[in-house]
């Protein structure tokens, strides 16, 4: 019998994505660790678990900033932002695929066009609608362009997914009389929710991460969100990196977590639009 | 089956109604991105203080971002500066990405669901929290990366790489590539994996190597995906802004070297230059409008290329 050494397969594969892997995850690793360290001991050794463990920048962060507050904008208007994209956009989707006449077909070629158009270029015009809505400085002035912004991709991923729903489903809740509202949300919906969550994540990171429409808008400190409200703590904390970092780990976190729990549907949801578009 | 997901219409319930579906998704849409799209073109020929522009000037707007000296050094400058980050992103995340869905793809890779997560995980952060995470890492006086690479014995004195008008963009294209590499990556990697194993399978049998493969059979039938992906990273970096606020701020600091259109926009149109300090929203709605045509030209270029036929 002959031996041979068990031959690890795709060794150099292995060796360029764990290369990879070391460069991704070391600025995280450096993020999360230096933000658990003692003001000093950063610079001593940068890479390594704190000799003293100090949860102090966090506790300062969270009690005694706006963080929290930031944070409440945020997440209030990513949610309500998705929760009307996803209820305007199915709508429109459930119209669009049944209704069959040059209106509908010219509105969807319209809207599908926007997912080609930055809407950074609107800018100038934008900031004047929201002056002259008087919504300037405030968190609502947000939700009207996030809205439109999601419209474009969330009526074309469900409506190619309404289009592969068998006619047989809607037809049988037709015949025991239901109109087309109860279809839409006692059939429709429901078996939608794949492409709702597709629709979902697909908006959740840029809206949360968004630096531009709140920084063009925003102003007052109670109506600032997360990211905004980071540029001015990384500033009022700019020698204390130990409260830096515990600040970025904190808004980087929620995303994150979601994203490590979930990573299949963040995936396909975030590359979605721009594979099929 | 009958034609799937298209439902008849009830006698009595009028099409018509379905307008009522589609009207909300629509008005929204109209007024916060279709019509403010257009209406800044159309803003390009106008002036006003404020933010209201109400006095029609032509194309006076154009002619200050070309002929005033001071204006348009800083948009040329940027024109420039802004197809580099492209170049370095085309040249390093693109190839990064190919290189990693066709890795990713080999036979038999184990952890490959890891690798995978961990090579989309920085696109899910903020640019603006990368930008002031790898500020922070480069850091001459920190320096964690000095610090590597000086125990690699790489370099001997730590070197400001933000600091420097001839490394500090081509850094923050790195940085920014390095955050976005996973979305290419998994693009070509869908499309790799719709690739039929009969060509791969004929292939093998045909005794071709790994080089071969990849030119005369990933690569071509690769063309289309090739082309989103050169449209996505266009539009994303002629619209880039945040990494370079993060990094060296609005003004594109060293010595306006990082400075790219995304930032001269928002100086000129939103914030207001130094030393003035007032925007000019006319000129910065001009702006948009040649970065628009820009954008427009490029993408059906980009289109025209990665559909042609082959004519052989």
């Amino acid at each position: 019998m002959k031996f041979t050494a068990p031959r690890i397969k795709n060794i150099l594969p292995h060796i360029l994505l764990g290369f990879w892997t070391l460069v991704v995850l070391f600025p995280v690793w450096t993020m999360v660790i230096n933000s658990l360290k003692m003001k000093l001991d950063i610079y001593k050794n940068p890479f390594w678990l704190p000799p003293k463990w100090n949860f102090q920048s966090y506790l300062t962060v969270l009690r005694n900033s706006e963080f929290p507050l930031y944070f409440r904008n945020s997440l209030f208007v990513t949610v309500g932002s998705i929760v009307m994209i996803l209820f305007l956009g199915s709508m429109a989707a459930y119209a669009l695929v049944n209704w069959k006449s040059r209106i509908s077909r010219w509105s969807y070629a319209f809207l599908i066009a926007g997912m080609m158009f930055p809407i950074r270029i609107g800018s100038i015009n934008l900031l004047q609608i929201v002056n002259r809505l008087g919504l300037l400085n405030t968190i609502w002035s947000l939700f009207p362009v996030y809205i439109a912004m999601g419209m474009p991709i969330a009526v074309f991923v469900l409506s190619e997914f309404i289009r592969q729903i068998p006619e047989d489903l809607t037809e049988a809740a037709t015949i025991d009389g239901a109109g087309r509202f109860r279809i839409y949300r006692s059939v429709l919906v429901p078996l939608l929710r794949p492409a709702l969550g597709t629709v979902a994540i697909f908006n959740l990171v840029p809206f949360w991460n968004d630096l531009w429409f709140p920084l063009l808008f925003i102003n007052r400190e109670e109506h600032k969100t997360l990211i905004l409200g980071v540029t001015r703590l990384f500033g009022q904390y700019q020698t204390d990196w130990s409260r830096i970092l515990a600040v970025l780990t904190l808004s980087a976190v929620p995303v994150m977590v979601l994203y490590l729990m979930m990573s299949k549907q963040f995936i396909e949801g975030l590359t979605a639009g721009a594979v099929k578009g | 089956m009958p034609s799937i997901g298209q439902r008849r219409n009830r006698p009595g319930n009028s099409n018509w109604n379905w307008i009522f579906y589609l009207l909300p998704a629509l008005v929204v849409y109209t007024f916060f991105m279709a019509y403010p799209l257009l209406n800044s073109l159309r803003l390009s020929f106008f002036t006003g203080s404020g933010f209201e522009l109400s006095r029609f000037i032509g194309f006076d707007n154009y002619i200050r971002l070309f002929k005033d000296p001071q204006i348009s050094e800083r948009y040329w400058g940027d024109f420039k500066n802004t197809w580099i980050f492209f170049a370095v992103h085309m040249i390093v995340q693109n190839v990064l990405g190919l290189l990693f869905a066709n890795l990713l793809t080999r036979k038999g890779l184990k952890g490959s669901d890891f690798y995978r997560t961990v090579i989309f995980l920085p696109a899910t952060l903020s640019i603006l929290v990368t930008g002031y995470l790898w500020k922070l890492i480069l850091n001459p006086q920190w320096g964690a990366l000095n610090l590597i690479l000086g125990k690699l014995g790489l370099m001997g004195e730590p070197f400001a790489w933000l600091g420097e008008p001839s490394t500090a963009l081509i850094t923050i294209s790195l940085v920014s590539s390095w955050q976005w590499v996973g979305m290419p990556t998994m693009m070509f990697l869908a499309g790799l994996q719709n690739i039929s194993g009969d060509l791969f399978e004929a292939a093998a049998i045909d005794g071709a190597s790994r080089g071969t493969v990849f030119w005369k059979i990933k690569l071509p039938l690769l063309r289309p995906i090739i082309g989103i992906v050169a449209i996505l990273t266009f539009v994303n970096n002629f619209n880039a802004f945040d990494v370079v606020f993060a990094m060296e701020n609005v003004n594109g600091a060293p010595q306006f070297s990082t400075d790219i259109m995304g930032t001269f926009f928002y100086r000129v149109g939103i914030a207001g230059q130094h030393p003035v300090g007032i925007p000019d929203r006319g000129v910065g709605a001009a702006v948009a409008t040649l970065t628009f045509i820009l954008l427009a030209i490029g993408v059906s270029l980009i289109m025209g290329i990665a559909n042609r036929e082959d004519r052989r």
